[in-house]
């Protein structure tokens, strides 16, 4: 079976460790703090100026003026910060936050992304991914491995425009957990009962499968 | 006004001077902390041709977005828009031009305007499509694109209080491009929910110093939310 939102969310929350600060995209990124592992201290980025970032309000606590990067009200933890948003990115291209998690509708095999751009639909933007992309060395996108036509999304090379060139080393998709290495995909983990061959068979691009891939569980 | 003292009376005072043509920088992110007032006097204005400077462009009767309605920009920098649908249309029906620039970018652009810093390298959008024609180097083996900075001929900024010398402190993520966008302005004008007088604020608690601000005033807020997300308990 293919992972579902929340598991896919879960196998990412795996990857957190004590101390990290870690900014989540929007959408399915966003669940991973729900599955914080119990005695892990992580913090919550959020590229419009806060460190520290707290579940949505309560009707009592709303504010206008406290929001996160998905225009969203939110609330501030104890040992939260607020800046301005060159703080924030001064952070975020520093390499200071230690993982960073974002969707996206294209990977290939030397680490390229595309997440923002459909040549013939209307661009809204880039926001700040390709801030993020640039910035982060901890990089874990999570997407459906391929389209609802079955065309895959892991590629060779990118067909759409990217949001950052050589910037990304591992993908979780609803099939897989891959690397990218040397200019390939490598198979790290598998869904539950999701065979090798049908990954094998959904990955476009160049795909190194080792003699044993983990099921993963949950 | 005197001496250091910023505070105008009129909202029509506060943005004297614009022209049709200008630019100008907005600071913002979504709906929070944007100059609504002083968006609704460019509106009154009239002015035309502007370039909006913004990481959004409001919504549909709504902030920037009330500028659309009479088609007063021809030109948005932003790094993400089209949330309302009059922005859609005058985008497909070639009557607005956007510039799509990184939101880090952007951030930086900002500061450097102001900073007096007329370009920067940056390895964001490097190998996309937004460094066309941009100059590349390699520092460390790595590569980074020319990125210029931006400056106004207005700023117009929204803080939470400031002192009568324009001294501003922000309120929670109101804060977002605010302090950049206020030191990048020929004439920097911000609007406050209260002014008070000198003194009364910590010296160390303002993210504004009032040698960036050129008029100050008090204004009445709605502060409309764009995502009201709440949580039961």
């Amino acid at each position: 079976m293919a992972l579902t939102r929340e598991q896919i969310a879960m196998r990412v929350a795996r990857e957190l460790k004590d101390g990290y600060f870690v900014n989540l995209g929007i959408g399915i990124p966003t669940l991973v703090a729900n599955y914080v592992p119990k005695g892990l201290e992580v913090m919550l980025q959020s590229e419009n100026g806060l460190l520290g970032m707290g579940p949505y309000p309560t009707e009592s606590e709303l504010d206008a003026d406290l929001i996160n990067a998905g225009k969203q009200t939110v609330t501030t933890l104890p040992g939260a910060t607020i800046f301005s948003s060159a703080e924030s990115f001064a952070m975020i291209r520093g390499g200071h936050v230690d993982l960073t998690v974002l969707g996206a509708f294209e990977v290939d095999v030397h680490g390229n992304i595309a997440s923002w751009m459909i040549p013939g639909k209307l661009v809204k933007g880039m926001g700040g991914a390709m801030d993020l992309v640039a910035g982060a060395d901890n990089i874990i996108v999570t997407m459906t491995h391929a389209s609802k036509n079955n065309e895959s999304k892991l590629l060779d090379r990118c067909t759409l425009p990217l949001t950052g060139a050589g910037c990304i080393k591992k993908v979780l998709t609803d099939l897989a957990w891959l690397e990218i290495s040397d200019g390939a995909f490598i198979l790290k983990e598998r869904a539950p009962g999701v065979s090798v061959e049908e990954i094998v068979a959904k990955t476009a691009g160049r795909l190194i499968v080792p003699d044993e891939v983990p099921e993963m569980t949950f | 006004m005197a001496g250091f003292d910023k505070v105008v009376n009129s909202y029509a005072d506060a943005m004297a001077g614009l022209e049709d043509g200008m630019t100008v920088i907005a600071g913002g992110f979504g709906l929070c902390g944007i100059p609504e007032n002083l968006i609704v006097e460019i509106q009154r204005m009239g002015v035309r041709d502007l370039t909006i400077v913004s990481n959004n462009c409001g919504v549909d009767g709504f902030g920037l977005g009330l500028l659309l309605e009479d088609k007063q920009i021809r030109k948005m920098v932003s790094s993400y828009v089209g949330e309302n649908a009059l922005f859609e249309k005058q985008l497909i029906e070639g009557e607005l031009e956007v510039e799509l620039t990184p939101q880090g970018t952007l951030a930086e652009k900002m500061r450097a305007g102001g900073a007096g810093i007329p370009a920067f390298y940056t390895a964001t959008g490097y190998g996309t499509p937004i460094a066309e024609g941009k100059e590349v180097r390699e520092f460390d083996g790595r590569p980074y694109i020319l990125e210029e900075a931006i400056r106004g001929d207005f700023a117009i900024i929204k803080g939470w209080k400031a002192d009568r010398y324009g001294n501003v402190m922000y309120r929670h993520t109101a804060q977002n491009f605010n302090p950049m966008a206020a030191t990048a302005g020929k004439i920097t004008v911000v609007e406050v929910e209260e002014i008070v007088e000198p003194g009364e604020l910590d010296p160390t608690q303002i993210h504004t110093p009032g040698i960036y601000v050129d008029r100050l005033i008090q204004g009445v807020f709605e502060k409309r939310i764009e995502q009201r997300t709440v949580r039961s308990s």
